[in-house]
């Protein structure tokens, strides 16, 4: 593809600079003047044509099936973006004295006891603006949590099967990762987990269902293991929709939640943002939470919403009140649906799942072969002419999907892990499953089809180890 | 590619070439094989301290970042330079030039505790039955 420097040709230009017409008070240092920027000169519909062209060779679930296991890339009703836009929230000015944006706190109050309902939690933050950035409020929390009990303590628990955030997490917040083996069911070791936690222990991390798709049916056990030394339990909660609406992470005894807004409840993922990863936790570290929180007061039967400033708290974690509009999205999505459609969400989503686990396990090998979640993981080991993974998701996109999400979690070699969600119908899950099963007959008969894939895609099959061996990021003329 | 059977092995893939009281550290054949194509080895500073079993530098192949974990304590005295270049040496001489740093040993007894080539490759055929 040619890009928007080569096109440029000098003197044409999409937009007229109109002269100086007002007097040069010379306040602009001489030598911070240039007069000449390396700017594309390219006539308007040069510039339309090109970035239409571009936006075409770009691909999103409002196009087609997008598989990515634990990325949750489900179909976000658009009429929640047209809420988002409404001028009184889109307009918003955050100084805006809090008697004039009552109605937007109140969203936002609501949003936070829905959070609390759902997850069965005391209190929220919603200024987070992603999950890993929740992930790091939490555990701040924990840090100073352990500090007022003036308890000395340095290490997190953190599965095998942990989503990559996890760790960073941990290491940001200056504890050490103490990795925590799976079990040959795909659920924690619990054995495992007893040898390794001790008094130094702060808490343990867990994501539930983990990123195999697998509820782990000792986490009540789990959970009370960590409490009975003294240590906390963060729920990474990626895997939310999977069971939104059917089971509290509160109810098992977590201490706290992280919600990404941006996958389970109606902001598309991996858009490049905004995105929104509020922290719900129990009672007992509410204080600790980011100032400010809203709170609701009640005079002679009319509500009013205030801002609440704790004296413990960690500190502000983002400006004003988080990505206001993805809560606008969050609330507008479990208002559409309810407490019923929540539930029906999370039943749909792994019934989907299961589906298609049940259809594919007969031509991929099912390294835990057990009922799943919301996803699951297969891998490449029954592939012939030593065809793998990767040679599988480029060969899907020739066929109109996007790949699932390969090579993670690490301890399946060669996995790919599928996450349909609710808002696929049957026949798309028929559609994909067909092409694997296809793929994999290909790979039979007509391997360098499949090796050599993707045929339809703009770009080819690129050359990964010359890519990152003789690294080039600067255009040049 | 055989392991050969002068050297020390750890559980990490690791071999160790004794040089008077400095030791050479690489990577086996076997784990070149594992990380695929190498293509940036994030070298450690010079003096820097290392502790047994802990990690103390960087290999990126196409498919995975991984550390390299100390297989002694000690304190780095000479890095191998060649790599910044030419990663790949890595993949084509893991037990030659594709070395990685050298050490000066704390504790000579340290190395004891390392496998021999065959207690290695013995402990691969396990993991690879894994």
């Amino acid at each position: 593809m040619i890009t928007i420097f080569e096109k440029s040709k000098g003197g044409v230009s999409a937009i007229e600079i109109l002269k100086l017409d007002v007097p040069d008070t010379g306040r602009i240092p001489k030598e911070l003047e240039r007069d000449f920027l390396e700017l594309p000169e390219v006539s308007e519909i040069e510039v339309i044509r090109h970035y239409i062209q571009l936006s075409r060779r770009n691909f999103g679930v409002d196009l087609g099936f997008y598989p990515l296991g634990s990325c949750t890339m489900k179909y976000s009703p658009k009429i929640n973006e047209e809420i988002a836009n409404f001028e009184g929230f889109s307009g918003l000015h955050p100084y805006v004295p809090l008697s004039f944006s009552q109605g937007s706190l109140k969203l936002m109050y609501g949003l936070s006891s829905f959070l609390k309902e759902i997850s069965g939690m005391d209190a929220v933050s919603l200024q987070p603006a992603a999950g890993a950035h929740g992930e790091l409020t939490g555990i701040m929390i924990m840090k100073v949590y352990f500090e007022k009990k003036q308890e000395k303590r340095t290490k997190i628990m953190i599965p095998d099967s942990a989503h990559g955030t996890n760790p960073a997490t941990v290491t940001m917040c200056g504890f050490t990762c103490m990795q925590v083996k799976s079990s040959s069911k795909g659920s924690l070791d619990i054995d495992d987990l007893k040898a390794k936690i001790d008094s130094d222990t702060v808490g343990l991390m867990l994501t539930n269902p983990n990123t195999l798709g697998i509820f782990d049916e000792n986490i009540l056990e789990i959970i009370k293991i960590v409490h009975d030394n003294g240590s906390l339990v963060y729920c990474d909660g990626a895997n939310l929709n999977a069971n939104m609406g059917i089971v509290r992470v509160g109810d098992l005894g977590f201490d706290m939640i992280h919600f990404n807004l941006h996958k389970t409840f109606s902001t598309p993922h991996g858009c490049g943002g905004p995105g929104s990863g509020p922290l719900g936790v129990k009672e007992y570290l509410a204080e600790f939470l980011p100032n400010p929180t809203i709170i609701e007061e009640k005079n002679g039967g009319r509500e009013s919403y205030k801002l609440d400033y704790s004296k413990n708290s960690i500190g502000k974690v983002k400006a004003f009140y988080g990505n206001f509009t993805v809560l606008v999205k969050a609330y507008a999505y479990i208002m559409g649906l309810g407490a019923e459609g929540i539930k029906n969400a999370a039943e749909n989503a792994v019934l989907n799942a299961n589906y298609m686990m049940s259809k594919l396990k007969k031509h991929y090998n099912l390294p835990y072969d057990r009922i799943c979640q919301h996803e699951f993981v297969i891998d490449d080991s029954r592939m012939e002419n030593n065809v793998t993974t990767n040679d599988i998701a480029k060969r899907l996109l020739d066929y109109g999907f996007h790949a699932p999400t390969v090579y993670f979690p690490l301890i399946v070699k060669g996995a790919m892990m599928i996450e349909p969600t609710e808002t696929e119908s049957k026949e798309t899950l028929d559609r994909f499953c067909d092409v694997m099963i296809k793929i994999k007959e290909e790979s039979k008969t007509d391997q360098d089809k499949v090796k050599n894939a993707p045929w339809k895609m703009p770009v080819k099959r690129v050359d990964a180890v010359k890519a990152a061996r003789e690294l080039d990021v600067v255009f040049n003329k | 590619m055989e392991n050969p059977k002068e050297l020390k092995y750890t559980k990490e893939h690791e071999w160790v070439k004794v040089e008077e009281d400095n030791v050479v550290i690489g990577v086996t054949d076997f784990a070149q094989h594992l990380l695929t194509d190498i293509v940036f080895v994030e070298l450690p500073e010079m003096g820097k301290e290392i502790e047994q079993g802990k990690p103390f530098m960087v290999i990126e192949s196409v498919k995975s970042v991984s550390d390299v974990y100390a297989s002694v304590s000690g304190k780095i005295s000479k890095v191998n330079e060649d790599l910044q270049d030419n990663s790949g040496l890595v993949n084509d001489d893991p037990f030659g030039r594709g070395w990685l740093v050298k050490v000066k040993i704390k504790d000579a007894k340290e190395i004891d505790k390392l496998m021999s080539a065959e207690e290695y490759e013995k402990f691969c055929k396990e993991e690879e039955n894994k």
